[in-house]
């Protein structure tokens, strides 16, 4: 279980250091920076995680670099989420206004400063729904990290199952302790998006703009 | 010496040419007007002063620095050129007080306190003190410019840069936005884009009438609405009066 969240957890902080730079990359950077990083998005999100796990864990060591099971899949969920995480960030980051970053840049504010000070906090919120689907569809694709022989919930039913052959009582209470936890993810998320909500940004959750 | 001087000033979107060649300047606490029908490069000519959008040709000078030079720290001039949007453009996610204390907090460096201090002094100016604390989504329009007015004011420019401040507000509400533009007459140079024909003659110094790209004639109000050099300086005049009021 541990390993579950461990895997989870590691993997959308990294993914979502990842997809950031990616996103403004493909958005604010250069031609040559941006196209490195719409070629990263692309080669993540063509090909199956699973494929991508594989090559880390069984085709790295032709090369020399041997990862442990663990390891391989921290890598592998982390590259793959960063890339999804770039396409929600991208989107959120092309929703915001043009005059929001001409106004920025009126103040005085240099482009990193614009992108940090106004862009960015905007973006981030309008990206949370989104963003909260990855972390429920991470926290569920960890499972898959079985096959390279990596103990986590999953597998660890398994290892259960296969001595007594209950497959499945285990496996539904394997499919319980998901839909809880994806439960309570959805359920701490939503208080925070509350919690963050700014009138006007966003989607809006029980909040009307009072005139004065 | 000038406080802005424009010179020789060329603008081309693709194959458009939207100036061809805005020469003007202005001094300290002066009042500008730009009229003329949409599409003649008002709102470009304000953007290519500020090089929010820079111009393909010509030159412009801030307190005798050349802005357009390329070595100049454009964001350190921007400081001194405040600009006010026709679609107000705050910061969504920032309080009426923070949207005027951000420029004094990230650009100016001004220690929290001191930067909203300064903001809460801005926002009573405009009349907006009660307001302080509620995001743009919950203003209504003439707030909202007032708040933009009042987050130009605060990184203390040398001149403002309006772009058809009250060209999508409900009338009801255009005379705040102007009362408050009236009363900074003097104290900062204006240069506004307007169609406000009242505004024009009771505050400019100076109208400036615009068309095809070209600066077709300019002068005093009095000058401009009494008796205009150009045949068609007088049609346009007339013409937007009656749609506009005489005041």
């Amino acid at each position: 279980m541990s390993v579950t969240f461990l895997l989870t957890i590691f993997s959308i902080i990294v993914g979502f250091i990842i997809g950031i730079s990616l996103s403004l990359g493909r958005v604010y950077g250069n031609k040559i920076i941006s196209i490195i990083c719409i070629g990263y998005i692309e080669i993540f999100r063509g090909t199956p995680l699973l494929v991508q796990l594989f090559i880390i864990y069984f085709g790295l060591p032709a090369v020399g670099i041997a990862l442990s099971p663990l390891h391989s899949a921290l890598l592998g969920l982390s590259l793959n989420s960063g890339a999804y995480q770039a396409e929600y960030l991208r989107g959120s980051i092309q929703a915001i206004p043009s005059g929001q970053m001409s106004a920025a840049r009126t103040l005085g504010m240099t482009k990193m400063q614009s992108i940090k000070n106004v862009i960015l906090p905007q973006s981030l919120r309008i990206s949370i729904p989104a963003w909260s689907n990855e972390l429920i569809y991470l926290f569920k694709y960890t499972s898959i990290v079985s096959i390279i022989q990596v103990s986590e919930l999953t597998k660890e039913g398994e290892l259960i199952a296969s001595r007594n052959f209950r497959y499945i009582e285990i496996f539904l209470i394997i499919a319980l302790i998901y839909l809880i936890f994806t439960f309570i993810i959805t359920e701490i998320i939503d208080r925070v998006t509350k919690k963050m909500s700014i009138p006007g940004i966003g989607l809006q959750i029980k909040t009307r703009p009072k005139l004065s | 010496m000038s406080m802005l001087k424009v010179e020789n000033i060329y603008k081309s979107y693709g194959s458009c040419e939207v100036l061809k060649g805005i020469s003007f300047s202005m001094e300290q606490h002066e009042t500008k007007v730009i009229i003329g029908t949409s599409g003649t490069g008002k709102s470009t000519l304000l953007k290519c002063i500020n090089q929010l959008d820079p111009p393909d040709k010509g030159k412009v000078w801030l307190e005798g620095k050349e802005i357009t030079n390329p070595k100049t720290d454009i964001n350190k001039i921007r400081q001194k050129i405040g600009f006010v949007f026709q679609d107000f453009n705050l910061f969504n996610h920032l309080t009426a007080l923070k949207n005027v204390s951000i420029g004094l907090e990230k650009v100016k460096k001004l220690e929290k306190e001191k930067a909203q201090e300064r903001a809460i002094k801005e926002l009573q100016r405009v009349g907006l003190e009660k307001q302080a604390q509620q995001y743009p989504a919950q203003l209504s329009g003439g707030q909202k410019q007032r708040v933009g007015i009042a987050r130009a004011l605060a990184m203390d420019p040398s001149i403002i840069l309006f772009d058809e401040p009250t060209s999508a507000l409900d009338p009801e509400l255009i005379g705040d936005v102007l009362d408050v533009m009236k009363s900074l007459a003097g104290e900062v140079a204006m240069l506004v884009v307007t169609h406000e024909m009242g505004f024009a003659r009771n505050v400019a110094d100076e109208i400036i009438f615009m068309e095809g790209g070209i600066i077709l004639e300019s002068g005093p109000p009095k000058q401009m609405f009494k008796n205009p050099k150009m045949e068609r300086t007088k049609q346009f005049l007339g013409k937007i009066s009656t749609l506009y009021g005489k005041e």
